[in-house]
């Protein structure tokens, strides 16, 4: 297979191409022409949370609130169950003959524990779902993209794409006016 | 054409961040605090004041362990003493950090952006603060895990009945939740800095705690979900921490203690403390690391009706309190107002309601909520008032209980204030290097306050 006699074409395996923008609104735009265009291995990266991003490269599938909803309901029925085992079962102090399950009193450990796991499994399940700790990723490798993280945005389209065509997405890439677009080395 | 951008009313005002700036500026400015800002002389010298008073917290609580909680003050009646004023009072300065960082959050209050970094590290330090007093009050401090739930040999279990032991829970469940939501808050921010230092060593420093972030559009699109929901769990959570703390009184029989109304007003108090704390800290703190343009006017006027909301509030419990007392018919809680009003500890309850009710009214004007020195001292009042607060009820209600044989009276030692300051110390020495090692404003969130992060859906990408 040919390679096209470019100045990138030298480092090896291609993870995708970066187009770097200078505006939101213009990601915003470029994310959607892409996603439109039929492309389905695209990523797009910005300084700031920008609204309706994620949607327009196509991604729908957030599980972060069912982890935080399986975290909290442990937390809560583990609080209550150690509750209830100790102060009935293993345990039990007769204090002027008042019940062993005084609930009332359980509300507020159960309270504390709900929100203590719900909370912890919110950081920990959007840390490991996005992937992270990560202590490679080939975006790095454009020296542009350290402006990812203060002024600039950029949209990949990675190489795994069935669509994905060196010469055609190039081409197709550049037709959104961006800043620059530059070969992402893997 | 139509641009999306009218302006809130609410925002023709002061802005809440300076005209002018761009992407770049506000990361260079935030960043460049910690990376480019050398080392002054008057910092050196603040932190060795700090750092010697968190050594001194050091040998009095060394000292402490030796002797025992005999060097304190404290006796029979009044056991409790320096020990849980200072851990209440304490726990209510960080809920202003929860506050602003959770519920003005969810509350869409964007104006938080600016100093909800910082409030969430004074929460962090202000909890740490908390936490010494009632290990240091145990007796027996390196016993501290008897309180946890664990099988042991003894085979002894807490009563979960006890409002002591939801206190474990209350406050040990808040410090991580603090310390978790304010290091999510701060991943975007650690990429930046990653992103910008140029020493290598540094840089690795905050590569590896930013674990690789590198701002995908679906990391983000979780990132939101999750900051969300922890705001929506931080939100119950900091309004049962100072609950929970009330619970220690009010389901205790002692006289100004045993009432209803507690965990309203000692939240609505903690609330009160914490934004005296901000504004004690934030005026310095802009003025010195120029960042005026970023908490500006708007946010030092805001706080100060916060705290004079919440001040209401708390003077509204006051003279519930001064009500239930003729109302209730009861003799011991009758007693208990006269007793503050002409008892041994008058002065102390006079001083507090000057500090916490009537000095804190001038800031129904707005000269005083927006001259950065009277408000800076209204604040001090505020905090001072605040404390005595917690004294007034921990000390006046044990030292004149039911019955006169088992009256008493408290006085402070020398180690009961040297452990005061020496928590002050702490609280400092955490600030004073929070403010040079990690971005003290949120980087990510203040770009989002810009008009150029708003992106208008236009027709043409509508399906």
């Amino acid at each position: 297979m040919s390679i096209r006699a470019t100045d990138f074409s030298e480092c090896g395996p291609v993870y995708g191409l970066m187009a770097e923008f200078d505006s939101a609104q213009e990601l915003v735009t470029a994310a959607h022409k892409t996603h439109e265009e039929g492309y389905r291995k695209i990523d797009a990266y910005s300084p700031f949370p920008i609204e309706g991003l994620a949607e327009a490269i196509g991604f729908h599938k957030n599980r972060v609130p069912l982890v935080v909803l399986i975290g909290g309901l442990i937390g809560g029925l583990s609080a209550y169950a150690l509750q209830y085992w100790v102060a009935v079962i293993t345990y039990p102090v007769n204090i002027g003959g008042r019940p062993y399950h005084s609930w009332p009193s359980f509300i507020i450990v159960t309270f504390e524990l709900t929100i203590l796991f719900g909370g912890i499994s919110s950081a920990i399940g959007m840390i490991a779902l996005n992937g992270l700790p990560l202590p490679y990723h080939p975006v790095f490798n454009v020296p542009e993209f350290t402006k990812a993280t203060e002024n600039k945005f950029f949209l990949v389209v990675e190489s795994s794409d069935p669509q994905y065509d060196s010469a055609r997405t190039r081409s197709f890439l550049n037709g959104l006016s961006p800043r620059m677009i530059a070969e992402v080395p893997s | 054409m139509a641009t999306n951008t009218q302006i809130p009313v609410a925002d023709r005002r002061v802005p809440v961040i300076a005209p002018g700036h761009t992407f770049s500026t506000i990361t260079e400015k935030i960043a460049n605090i910690v990376l480019k800002r050398p080392v002054s002389l008057g910092w050196i010298l603040g932190f060795l004041i700090v750092f010697g008073m968190l050594n001194m917290l050091a040998g009095v609580l060394g000292y402490l362990f030796l002797k025992g909680v005999g060097i304190w003050g404290i006796n029979i009646p009044i056991g409790w003493g320096f020990a849980i004023i200072n851990f209440v009072w304490w726990i209510g300065i960080g809920h202003a950090g929860t506050l602003i960082s959770a519920i003005l959050a969810l509350l869409r209050q964007t104006w938080r952006n600016s100093i909800n970094r910082f409030a969430e590290a004074m929460t962090l330090f202000a909890v740490m603060c908390a936490g010494t007093f009632p290990l240091a009050h145990m007796g027996r401090p390196w016993l501290f895990y008897w309180m946890f739930p664990y099988p042991n040999t003894m085979r002894y279990w807490p009563n979960f009945r006890s409002p002591l032991v939801w206190d474990v829970f209350a406050v040990s469940t808040y410090f991580t939740i603090s310390l978790v939501f304010w290091f999510v808050g701060l991943i975007p921010d650690l990429a930046t800095m990653r992103d910008r230092a140029e020493n290598p060593i540094i840089r690795g420093i905050f590569g590896l705690l930013a674990m690789g972030w590198r701002g995908s559009a679906r990391h983000w699109h979780r990132y939101e979900t999750a900051y969300l929901l922890l705001a929506g769990l931080a939100t119950p959570l900091v309004l049962s921490v100072h609950t929970v703390v009330s619970f220690d009184f009010a389901v205790g029989i002692v006289p100004g203690w045993h009432t209803t109304i507690f965990p309203p007003y000692f939240v609505a108090g903690a609330i009160y403390s914490g934004f005296a704390m901000v504004l004690c800290l934030a005026i310095p703190i802009r003025a010195i690391y120029g960042l005026k343009d970023f908490i500006t006017e708007r946010h030092l006027e805001i706080s100060a009706k916060v705290m004079l909301a919440t001040g209401l509030i708390v003077a509204y419990g006051y003279f519930m309190e001064g009500f239930m007392g003729w109302y209730s018919g009861n003799q011991f809680d009758s007693f208990l107002m006269w007793n503050r009003f002409h008892g041994p500890y008058k002065f102390c309850y006079a001083a507090l309601l000057a500090c916490n009710i009537f000095i804190p009214q001038v800031l129904w004007l707005k000269k005083f909520r927006v001259s950065t020195g009277w408000l800076w001292l209204i604040s001090f009042i505020v905090l001072v008032g605040m404390w005595l607060e917690r004294f007034i009820i921990i000390v006046v209600s044990l030292s004149r209980d039911f019955v006169n044989s088992s009256w008493g009276m408290y006085y402070p030692t020398k180690w009961d204030w040297m452990t005061f300051g020496g928590t002050i110390g702490l609280f400092l020495t955490g600030m004073w290097l929070f403010l040079r090692v990690l971005p003290s404003i949120s980087i990510f969130e203040m770009r989002t306050l810009l008009p150029e992060a708003e992106v208008h859906e236009a027709a043409e990408v509508k399906p």
